[in-house]
């Protein structure tokens, strides 16, 4: 068993905001540090443009863990998406906890555009906590139902 | 007739209001069914009782069911007074369109016509916490995480898609849902378990903070789904972590306090 879960390496989506966490993933790459590659960066203009259909999505789509990110508090380029997207994460979790979607799977932080080292670090940490966790199985199985009822019958 | 029946058909006779909207006997004893009153004759038919469970409030934002002109009566349960003022606190009815009565245990008939008379009555005719419901939202909560998701999983994968539910909610108004968009199809059309799930998630979140607890999304459920425990859980979590007030305009996700607090975001 911990044989494959080395052997596993998590698919990780990341939903940032263009102006602090994507450019502070910028940074990461401009000073050369090396972090794990199993993230999958999607760019968005603000935290409060996340849509949470989208991490449903990327759950679907066969994501393994989620990251979202995006600017400080007080520190919004549009002065308060952030706290706007705060809100509603933590209602949206209560939820998807209740519904028995894995929270664990979706980590959330503040990385702001000076902060390269941190995002190589919060990077590693998801995927080290995603690899420990394994595949998401349990809803690719029922994303992917029909695949699954066929290759039952076959 | 009762008085109050009469103290309706009066109105009606004499121009005070266009339509009145309210409840008549159903099809079995056990049942009421809406009734749109356009005249004083049809205002003799209008019933007020425990029978009473649609929530009219639904056909408020119905503009092709109302007149263009004049004033609209509702005899309205509390369930419908609350939904009324909440659709009059997101801007959706104009204050003063809708003369919401209410009939007292001996037939009395209050007007209330603003959100201020709205927000007295509410207060002072409090309903009580459905036991069951919360029990039942106990008991999933003390299931392990997996138990949850195979119990919504199997609940879910029931649907069948009929929005019933988004139907018979008064704060579900919008004239285009997400479920009909296709560009992007973020939840496919057919009735399969994760796209029901999927559609279930919409409908709650877009009703966090504004949900009522009127029941009439489990009640119009073919499937008898408990749909109904998602709002409710939802509403917990909002009181516990943004208090139990809600804004007197807009709702608890369109706006926010730089002191939110969370431990999740590190
Ligand atoms: S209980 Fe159901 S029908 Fe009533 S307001 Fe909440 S979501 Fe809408
Ligand atoms: S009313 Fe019930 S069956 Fe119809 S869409 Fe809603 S949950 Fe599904």
């Amino acid at each position: 068993m911990d044989e494959n879960k080395a052997a596993f390496e998590p698919r990780i989506i990341a939903f940032v905001c263009n102006w602090c966490t994507y450019a502070g993933a910028d940074l990461t790459g401009t000073s050369r540090i090396k972090y794990a590659t199993n993230v999958e960066i999607v760019r968005f203009p603000c935290t409060g443009r996340i849509d949470f259909m989208l991490l449903l999505k990327a759950f679907a789509a066969g994501a393994d863990g989620i990251i979202v990110s995006g600017c400080h508090p007080n520190d919004c380029h549009y002065t308060s998406g952030n706290f706007h997207a705060r809100r509603r994460w933590i209602v949206f979790r209560g939820l998807l906890d209740f519904l028995g979607i894995d929270v664990r799977r979706i980590h959330y932080y503040w990385v702001s555009a000076a902060e390269g080292a941190k995002w190589a670090e919060v990077v590693n940490q998801t995927v080290a906590e995603i690899r420990e966790l394994g595949p998401y199985t349990e809803y690719k199985k029922v994303a992917n139902y029909i695949e699954e009822t066929e290759a039952a019958h076959e | 007739m009762n008085n109050w029946n009469k103290q309706i058909a009066d109105m009606l006779a004499d121009g005070t209001v266009a339509l009145v909207i309210g409840y008549e006997e159903g099809s079995t004893p056990q049942k009421t069914r809406p009734l749109f009153c356009h005249d004083a004759v049809a205002a003799e038919r209008l019933v007020m009782d425990g029978r009473c469970t649609h929530n009219l409030a639904v056909y408020l934002t119905k503009k092709e069911l109302l007149p263009a002109e004049g004033r609209i009566g509702v005899v309205a349960t509390v369930n419908v007074l609350k939904s009324a003022l909440q659709l009059m606190q997101e801007n959706q009815i104009p204050e003063g369109r809708f003369l919401l009565m209410a009939v007292g245990p001996e037939g009395k008939l209050t007007e209330l016509p603003d959100a201020e008379s709205l927000r007295q009555y509410i207060a002072a005719h409090p309903l009580p916490d459905n036991p069951e419901v919360a029990a039942l939202i106990e008991k999933i909560d003390a299931m392990s995480r997996e138990e949850r998701w195979a119990y919504w999983q199997e609940c879910l994968s029931k649907c069948v898609k009929c929005y019933a539910c988004r139907a018979a909610c008064p704060l579900c108004y919008c004239t285009r849902c997400i479920v009909e968009d296709n560009r992007p199809q973020w939840i496919l059309p057919w009735a399969s378990t994760l796209p029901n799930i999927e559609w279930q998630i919409n409908r709650v979140m877009h009703m966090a903070g504004r949900c009522t607890g009127c029941g009439a999304c489990y009640a119009a459920c073919p499937l008898h789904l408990p749909i109904h425990l998602l709002t409710k859980k939802l509403t917990q979590e909002i009181n516990r972590e943004f208090g139990t007030e809600r804004p007197a305009k807009g709702n608890v996700l369109s706006t926010f306090s730089p002191d939110d607090k969370e431990n999740f975001i590190h």
